[in-house]
């Protein structure tokens, strides 16, 4: 057996008793995405040497003893959203085709200092703007589950790198469900925590205001703790929330006597592929039995969610993308002047999708549109958190379906964005509300494809989700199916 | 008709942080081109800003100073252009709810006093600076500017002349500096003005075509600007022209304004709050821990002059226009307490040495050219009788750029004044006696003569002799021998 098929915790355990030495660990791992990662292409960027470099400290670590953190010595991708210091870091898009960054964002630093070894950076939709990882500049992405399909995205790369043991566990990122989506449509487990929870300090800033670092994992167990990892207060990061960070594994108690779940009317209504749907309502009946008590809620606003968006989101990405300007970093292309420096830069190192939402944003944020448009949509953004509140009221955590079908067909949406967004559709709300929310496989369709559950929690409630998912996790045996490459 | 124009500026400037507002670099001037920079003032990806406090500090500071409301929850704003300067291809600054509103200011003008009102007041970040014609064809960015932390200062349009403008500047300025909160440098840019000023019929209500004018670098050229411009728009008006809404630029060596953009091709700058800063909650206590902590600005220091020393108002004005006079003029007191003298001799002969030496034109005067201590001990020499004022003159002559106390210089070139009677009376009667035509005038009738007697006297005695007992002693002699 190639130790890489391991959880996190359990190659943490044969690494603290020494019946495995991170080196071998991390060398498995390589020797998994040698074999492969041609047919896959989860990642970008390989760091093979530093890998290994970081290996052997983790074992001398091992060798000392004591009380090692949980993921020293653990083999983990990272998005290529993750600024890393002196290893290219290019966003899925060809203007930083050439980036090697100066600085190591904070939850890098975290994991370095706590031991992880980092395996490389995998691909994802040209600043995480997409569904499918079709975006990116580098790469077509494929679903380990079935080569003809997407990963999603935009975290592509992590999710089917999880999927297919190219690594033990991942990282990517979460503005509209980009953790999620891919991790239901590779059969792993995606946690987006609430906004605040983790610093975004040196993750290229899609959409400001919603944009989260998350794990995706192969069970609730390794989310767990790789959310304990990096989650916490950051003095960079502004917008990261001054509270404490609960010991997230002690929320695995398999006890959910009680615990109020509420199940939207909205998510089931439209575009619902009917083996989805199925497999969730399975899903809650499971729920039903270990004690959880299921009730039927409303969140009338989730019409206006993919609208205000892609106005929100973009709008902020319009801004964020400004500075690639091909003067201090990134791809410049020759122009005869600063206009045409400019212009050419932009045009030949951004593609078509990131251009798409670059002009929504510019025109959403316009004199004379501003109101209309941005402060519209903040206005419903509003409305939507209220549904949520007013939801949590009656109950400690929402089930949904994660998308409302499983992985589709490369190529067979690209060309229709407006398709494309829809496969967000279930994710969306909770970025604009700020919510934390899991992602886990809950069964297959006919066609072998897995299928994902979404967990919702209140704000900074990441704990009951994560005893929810844990609880559903040991009562199906989902979470084990691998596929065959 | 006759026109009148309507002016508001915009004043920028630079705090005197020791950071830069977004990030931990220095402020530092003149350090070698971008070498106050890392990734967050460069504008890296996965970068973000985090809030100076200082910054904040420092304009809750002007704010109270200028009577403004403190924004208990303001927001910052990106205002979005792009600019090889501008590393994020946005500003972050505010724009809806800035941190301070409505204050004014008060200054004088030809004797009286004028208030002008603030519409706000708001934080920002600077650019950094393009650098061109150093290396051929291109053009070199310096980012060590960048993310140094600004005020801008917007006045509502009520200056009505150059003057005005340039007054209000001024007062401006010198608030600025008596918070300790900006040097006020104009021509290196740490205190920078953009006027916006148009014309309109006398007795009008409506405002006219509003132009605005950059590159604004002394005080002087905001005069000269605006007089230029003024001139411009009523001239064309008055020839049945009409005048578009543009910005312009004024030439400091051809000495006119010329059109830069116009309104048409200015910038949507696309503000909207800036989602990586949380709006920004000022609380009561901190508000109040920093009024109580605000120095006596200029004027209410010159007030305090007035009634607390009895000083003219002219005097007043001229001691507390700059915080390092005032400071001054006050370690002086408390040497020797006669205030109307010693202001007489700070305006008088230490002015025109600053003056000579260009001292007045520094930001603050760091070096003087003599103690306060000193000066106050020369005045309580003369006050003292010690000394004709005079004499003070040579001794404050001799004291410039020494240390030496004027006692020491008074004993050693024996200037001591003289006031025993007998060798007065000795001197009186050698020039009486020398004198004799002089002396007949005098009696006939002539006492305009007795000046010239004195003269003679105090020459005899080398200034030394107290000039009230020659006087006395003199008057008494031309009597007697009548």
């Amino acid at each position: 057996m190639n130790p890489a098929v391991l959880t996190l915790h359990d190659a943490g355990e044969k690494l603290r008793k020494h019946e495995l030495s991170s080196q071998e660990l991390t060398l498995a791992a390589f020797q998994r995405i040698s074999e492969t990662d041609e047919k896959i292409h989860a990642y970008i960027t390989l760091c093979r040497d530093a890998a290994l470099e970081q290996a052997k400290q983790a074992d001398e670590r091992l060798k000392r003893g004591g009380n090692p953190p949980p993921l020293l010595g653990i083999p983990i991708a990272l998005k290529d959203i993750f600024v890393t210091e002196g290893v290219l870091t290019t966003c899925g898009s060809k203007i930083l085709g050439n980036f090697v960054p100066p600085y190591d964002g904070t939850a890098v630093k975290k994991l370095k200092e706590r031991g992880a070894v980092i395996v490389g950076k995998t691909n994802m939709d040209e600043f995480a703007m997409g569904s499918s990882t079709e975006n990116s500049a580098l790469a077509v992405t494929r679903n380990p589950w079935n080569l003809e399909r997407v990963p999603g995205g935009s975290s592509g790369g992590s999710a089917a790198a999880v999927a297919a043991d190219q690594c033990v566990a991942a990282f990517g990122t979460d503005t509209g469900g980009s953790i999620r989506q891919p991790a239901a449509f590779c059969g792993v487990v995606g946690l987006k925590p609430t906004y605040g929870r983790v610093s975004r300090y040196g993750i290229i800033a899609f959409a400001s205001s919603m944009d989260q670092v998350g794990p995706i994992t192969k069970d609730v167990r390794d989310c767990a703790l790789m959310l304990e990892a990096i989650a916490g207060h950051d003095p960079a990061d502004s917008t990261s929330a001054d509270r404490s960070v609960p010991l997230y594994r002690q929320a695995l108690t398999g006890d959910i006597k009680g615990l109020r779940v509420g199940v939207p009317k909205e998510y089931f209504i439209t575009g619902i592929a009917p083996e989805v749907e199925q497999a969730v309502r399975d899903a809650i009946r499971l729920l039903v039995k270990n004690g959880a008590v299921v009730e039927e809620i409303s969140l009338p606003h989730t019409e206006y969610a993919v609208a205000v968006y892609y106005i929100v989101a973009t709008a902020e990405a319009s801004s964020n993308l400004a500075r690639y300007d091909g003067m201090r970093f990134g791809h410049r292309a020759g122009g005869k002047d600063l206009l045409e420096t400019y212009m050419l830069s932009r045009e030949e190192g951004f593609g078509p999708e990131v251009k798409r939402r670059i002009m929504l944003g510019t025109y959403a944020l316009s004199a004379g549109y501003y109101d209309a448009f941005y402060l519209k949509a903040q206005g419903v953004r509003a409305l939507i958190k209220r549904d949520f509140d007013a939801a949590f009221q009656r109950c400690d955590a929402i089930v949904t379906p994660t998308a409302p079908t499983t992985a589709f067909k490369i190529g067979e949406k690209i060309a229709d964005p407006l398709q494309m967004y829809l496969s967000d559709i279930y994710t969306i709300s909770v970025n604009l509300a700020g919510l934390p929310a899991l992602s886990l496989p809950c069964g297959f369709d006919a066609d072998g494809m897995p299928i994902g559950l979404q967990i919702i929690g209140k704000q900074f409630d990441e704990a009951t989700i994560l005893r929810l998912a844990y609880t559903y996790e040991q009562a199906t045996e989902w979470h084990r199916r691998k596929p065959s490459l | 008709m006759s026109y009148e124009p309507v002016i508001g500026l915009e004043v920028h400037a630079q705090l005197l942080t020791e950071s830069k507002i977004f990030c931990g670099c220095s402020t530092k001037f003149g350090q070698a081109p971008n070498q106050n920079t890392c990734p967050v003032c460069t504008g890296f990806p996965g970068v973000l800003p985090v809030l100076n406090k200082r910054v904040v500090e420092f304009a809750i500071r002007a704010g109270l100073a200028t009577g403004c409301q403190i924004a208990r929850s303001s927001i910052l704003a990106r205002k979005n252009y792009f600019y090889p300067d501008l590393p994020k291809g946005y500003q972050i600054s505010q724009y809806e709810l800035p941190i301070c509103t409505n204050g004014c200011i008060d200054f004088a003008v030809n004797g009286a006093i004028k208030r002008v009102r603030l519409t706000r007041i708001h934080m920002e970040e600077d650019a950094g600076k393009n650098i061109h014609d150093l290396h051929g064809a291109w053009s070199l960015v310096d980012l060590n500017r960048a993310g140094v932390p600004l005020l801008e200062i917007v006045s509502e349009p009520e200056l009505c002349s150059a003057e005005e403008a340039g007054s209000y500047l001024r007062t401006l300025r010198a608030i600025l500096q008596y918070l300790e909160i900006c040097d006020g440098n104009m021509e290196e840019g740490s205190f920078r003005c953009d006027a916006n000023v148009s014309v309109r019929p006398v007795g009008s209500a409506a405002l006219g075509t509003k132009i605005e004018i950059k590159n604004l670098n002394s005080f002087k050229a905001v005069e000269k600007a605006l007089g230029y411009e003024i001139g411009r728009q009523t001239e064309t008006l008055t020839g049945g022209g009409t005048l578009i809404q543009e910005t312009r630029l004024w030439d400091e060596n051809r000495e006119e304004t010329r059109a830069m953009r116009s309104k048409e091709s200015a910038h949507d700058y696309r503000y909207f709050p800036d989602p990586d800063l949380l709006p920004l909650v000022i609380n009561d206590a901190w508000i109040e821990e920093i009024r109580a902590s605000l120095p006596e600005l200029p004027e209410a220091r010159k007030s305090r002059f007035i009634s607390e020393y009895g000083l003219p108002a002219y005097d007043a004005e001229l001691l507390t226009g700059r915080k390092d006079i005032a400071d001054y003029f006050e370690t002086a007191l408390k040497t020797h307490a006669k205030a109307k003298s010693v202001a007489n001799w700070i305006v008088g002969d230490l002015f025109r040495v600053l003056k000579e030496r260009k001292l007045d034109e520094q930001l603050t005067i760091t070096s003087w050219p003599v103690r306060a201590q000193q000066i106050a001990e020369l005045v309580q020499l003369i006050d003292g009788g010690k000394i004709s004022g005079k004499i003070a003159k040579t001794v404050f002559d001799a004291m410039l750029d020494s240390d030496r106390a004027p006692i020491e210089i008074v004993a050693e070139k024996g200037l001591e004044q003289v006031s025993d009677t007998g060798s007065i009376e000795a001197a009186v009667e050698r020039i009486l006696a020398a004198h004799t035509k002089q002396v007949a005038d005098f009696q006939s009738g002539n006492e305009k003569i007795l000046g010239f007697l004195v003269g003679q006297i105090m020459k005899a005695t080398q200034g030394k002799a107290n000039p009230q007992k020659v006087n006395e002693i003199l008057r008494q002699k031309l009597k007697a021998d009548r």
